[in-house]
Parts: structure tokens; sequence; C-alpha cells
């Protein structure tokens, strides 16, 4: 070990005080956190069912047997296709959303900018439970503002979330309007690191709006949209509470999502075993979908 | 910074229209909840009540026993935020100030981790909190927030900056760990466990899928679960359960209008990797 490694810290304390204060952290995580997801992974080669919940003798390994079992499976397909429609749909319209914004409150005509932040921001940290319970009558098809807004232009009521067609896009409105200043905030906060003298330099050369957008912001706001397609993508992948109280999933399952549907399988069947599979299927393809966004910007 | 050469006019009307898409819903659900039955369901909608009342909500506090769920929802979540504000902060000085073989590893094993979606764990984690006979208590949720990850990395990330001297002194002074962690270092990163701990606050009070699965009696629902409970019964009346998704949010508005600048700034910083 080379002494340098050390300069950052300062190796104060003594061995028994680093356990007092490191313990209690670190148990509660592996406790409570890594033996679960390691749990988890053995679950999803197991039958574990209702029967083994009373009795954990019931618990048979049966190898790969819930993996074949989800690929023949026209439900989870159903779902697994409703939450690439959500996040691919959902994901850049919202990172779009928040970048208008972001850009729209940092220039230097804007006035009222924390007031415009702040009411942006709000949706953010409001409980998705409630707000989902407002829109749900926001989409109502006889009494919803939604319907009565567009009848000013002619559009004859839509029943939003009653329609298989219309209940997903119903849904990414809401998730849009519910997310788009979180990512809002990182994208503002990204702008302030660009420096003017680029904006200055190009202006002298004559560079348009477009041109500066297209040539400065975009390509030194990389790293922070990276960032923010990866949170992005975690987050919508994870879409339940939305579908949970406007739709349950209906109508026609058009609205059912991996975990809306791995909340079923487990704590409504106590398919524990089977749920744990389409857990881990989640997981992989969300890890997946980092790794390409990594990749992707790397050979750029 | 950029001069825009369209007009600062379409600019802020552009904002302006974003303001009233975002804030209706919020304005709706204020105005819906003080309506007497039957009024937010009418074509044209209303607006404004005709008659201004608060029946739905003393039919909360009164038929619905929502004085449960609020109390659940407060006791839980500042429960979760004072227990892991104090786990985390011990272990992100642990972090920072002690040397231990495989430091730095453990760190990165324990960030990168963070890509794990908690679905993951519910199901083991629901069986091992059953055997330990916690289910539908309180503890079935302060038990899996007892620490996180991400609480670790922010106050570790904000506390790099304080200069080792500082520590050090204290030290030679005869000063114990202890009393250097409790008399400088919690001090210093107070700024960052206040941010900390709106965020967890807030992700308690708003958490939905987890309470859903482990609190299983009406007198145990946190709001959001008694709330989604609560619609399944009564979906045709928007007046009661507006003044429900009131009650719910006004607490969370409130702690967020009061610490906006804490909030956002930490926001920031935990988007900034090393």
């Amino acid at each position: 070990m080379n002494s340098s490694k050390y300069k950052y810290d300062s190796g104060l304390g003594s061995k028994k005080s680093l356990i007092i204060f490191l313990s209690p952290a670190l148990l509660a995580i592996l406790i409570f956190f890594f033996i679960p997801v390691i749990s988890a992974f053995i679950m999803s080669f197991t039958d574990f069912s209702i029967y083994a919940l009373a009795d954990w003798n019931y618990i048979q390994f049966i190898g790969l047997d819930n993996y074949f079992r989800l690929f023949d499976d026209p439900l989870f397909w159903i779902a697994l296709k409703n939450t690439f429609y959500f996040v691919i749909t959902a994901g850049p319209l919202s990172i779009i959303a928040s970048l208008t914004a972001a850009i729209l409150l940092s220039s230097k005509l804007t006035a009222f900018k924390s007031f415009f932040r702040l009411s942006f921001f709000l949706p953010v940290v409001t409980t998705l439970v409630a707000v989902a319970i407002v829109w749900r009558f926001i989409y109502h098809p006889n009494f919803g503002l939604l319907n009565y807004f567009l009848s000013y232009f002619g559009i004859s009521p839509i029943d939003w979330l009653g329609d298989p067609v219309w209940a997903m896009p119903a849904i990414i409105l809401m998730a849009i309007w519910k997310s788009f200043g979180y990512n809002m905030i990182i994208f503002i906060a990204g702008l302030q690191n660009i420096p003017e003298q680029l904006y200055e330099a190009a202006e002298i050369e004559g560079a348009n709006s477009w041109h500066k957008f297209h040539h400065i912001t975009l390509p030194l706001l990389a790293p922070t949209t990276l960032f923010v397609g990866i949170i992005t993508l975690i987050g919508f992948f994870q879409l339940f509470a939305e579908p949970y109280i406007m739709t349950q999933g209906g109508p026609l399952n058009s609205t059912l999502s991996i975990v809306q549907y791995m909340y079923q399988e487990g704590f409504r069947w106590w398919n524990m075993g089977y749920s744990a599979a389409i857990a881990f299927v989640l997981f992989t393809i969300i890890f997946t979908g980092s790794i390409i966004q990594l990749k992707m910007k790397k050979n750029d | 910074m950029i001069s825009l050469k369209p007009k600062p006019i379409l600019l802020n009307l552009l904002l302006i229209i974003i303001t009233v898409i975002t804030l209706t819903p919020f304005l709706w659900m204020v105005s819906a909840s003080f309506m007497l039955d039957g009024h937010a369901s009418t074509y044209p909608p209303r607006f404004l009540p005709d008659e201004f009342t608060i029946t739905q909500y003393t039919k909360l506090f009164t038929k619905l026993n929502i004085t449960t769920n609020m109390l659940n929802s407060f006791i839980l979540s500042i429960s979760v935020t004072l227990i892991s504000l104090l786990f985390n902060s011990m272990a992100a000085y642990a972090f920072l100030k002690f040397r231990f073989k495989g430091k730095e590893k453990l760190f990165t094993i324990l960030l990168s981790s963070m890509i794990i979606p908690s679905q993951v764990t519910m199901l083991p984690l629901f069986l091992m909190l059953k055997e330990m006979g916690v289910i539908n208590t309180y503890f079935a949720i302060i038990i899996p927030g007892l620490a996180n990850i991400f609480g670790i990395f922010l106050i570790r990330q904000y506390a790099q900056s304080i200069p080792d001297s500082l520590f050090e002194a204290a030290k030679i002074d005869g000063a114990t760990d202890f009393q250097i962690y409790t008399k400088i270092f919690v001090p210093i990163i107070k700024p960052i466990l206040v941010t900390l701990a709106l965020f967890t606050f807030m992700g308690t009070w708003n958490d939905f899928l987890w309470p859903l699965i482990t609190l299983t009696d009406e007198s145990m629902y946190t709001l959001p679960v008694a709330m989604s409970n609560l619609m399944s019964e009564h979906s045709k009346d928007p007046e009661l359960m507006m003044a429900g998704s009131v009650l719910t949010i006004l607490p969370i508005i409130i702690v967020f209008l009061a610490m906006q600048k804490q909030y956002i700034k930490g926001l920031m910083m935990g988007s900034v990797k090393e």
C-alpha cells in the first residue's frame, strides 16, 4: 500500500470506535437490503407459493422454470409492453419538458423566476397517490376539467381512463406533469455551469439561437443529460401508483405495469417465487438500460 | 446570458401557460374540497364552490377516522427521519475519518448497488419481517428505513470539504472519537442534515407500495394507503376525495415551502457525481 492513498483520510479513530460508528448503518443495509436482494434471486428459482408461506418445507428448487413460465405468460408480455410504452414515451417527453422549462427559466428576460420555478416544482414533492386521485377526476369523461377544456376546441369527450387506447397516454401526461420539475432543477444547475463567454463568442461570429443551443448548450449539457436520462429511466420503469390508483391496470390490462404485475403475483396470489422472477427481470432491464446509456455517451 | 431574439413577452407567456398547467390541479383540488356533495360532478364544471362548506373535512375527521392515519404518517415519517439521520451520519463520519482496509471498495459497492430497484428486496423483506412478527406494526416501515446508501453518500459528499486539521486539533486536545463526532462533525454538517431530513421525511410520507404491502389494518394505514382504500368506496365523491388529498398534501407543501432552499440545494448536490 502506498502512503499517498491516505492523504485524504486522517485515520483518526480507534478500531473500537470505527465499529461503533460504522456497524449500525452497515448492518441495517446488509440485513435489510443486501440479504433480501440475494434471497430474492434464490427465491426466483423456487416454487415459493402460499403453501410455503405456511410451511417452508414445501419450497422446492425448480431451476429456471419461473423464467420459462414468464416467457409463455401473455400477461407478463402485456405488462412488459405497457411499461416500455410508458418509459419510451414519457421518458423523452419529460426530459424535453424539463430542458425547455430550464432554458426558459435561465433566460435573463424571465420575470418572477422564483415563482415560476416553485410552481413547476410543486408537483414533484406532492404525494403521488393524492395527485393521482386528483387527476382521476380531471380525466372524468363527463365532468372532468380536461374534456371541458378540450370542448372549446370542438373535441368531443374522451373516456380517458376507460378507453384502452387513451388510458396509457393519460397516465403518461400525468407522469410528465408530476416529474418534469425534478429534472428541470438539475438542468438549471447544468446550465449555470456553461461559461457565458462561449455564447458571447458565438454571437460575435453571427450564430443564431438555434446554433448556440445545438453547438454549445447541448454538448456541454451532455453529462447532465446522461444523469437525468438514467435516473428518469430507473424511476419510470418502476411505474406503479399511477395506474394502481387511476385504472387498476385496466381497461383490458392496457395500463398493467411490471411492478403491478409483480405486486399482484407476489402479494395478492402469494406466488412469491414467480414474483421474484418478475422482480429480477425488472432489475435486468433497468441495469441494461443504464449500461446502454453510459456506453452510448462514451462513444459520442 | 442568451440574448434571445424572440420577445420577452412570448417567453413569459409560455411560462405563464406552464404555470397554469402545473397549478390548476392543485387549485381545483382545494376548491372542490369545499364544495357540497355532488357539486364537483356537474357539466360545465364549477371552478369555485357556490356555497362554501367544510362538511367534507368534518366527515373525514368524524366518520372516516382520518386522524389516526395522519398520526401514523407523522409518527412514521418523523421516526424514520431521526433514526436514519443518526445512522447515516455516523457511517458517513466513519467513511471520512477512519482508515480501514477495503474502504474505497466498500463504498463503491454501496454506491453501485443504488441501481437495484427496491422492489427486488420486497418479497424476502416481507417474509423476514413476518418471521419477526412485525408486519402490520410501525416496525415494518421503520426497519427497512434504518439507514440508506443515498443518505451516507450525500453526507460524505458534503463533509469532504471539511479540513482534516480541524479534527486533528481536537484529537491533540484529547477529544474522543465520540466527542469529535458530536461537537465538531455534526455541527459542521448541519445544513446537509437538514436537507436529508427533508428528503427522508417527504419520502416516507409519500411512500405507497411498501406500506400498502406491510400495513394491513385500516387503523395502521398511512395517509396514501388510507386514501387509496377510500378511493375504492368513494370513487363517485370527488368533493370528499379532494378534501382527503388536501390533507395528505398539505403537510408536505408546508414543509417544502418553509425549506425549499435547502431542498433544491440538496437536490442539485445529489446530482453531482464525484
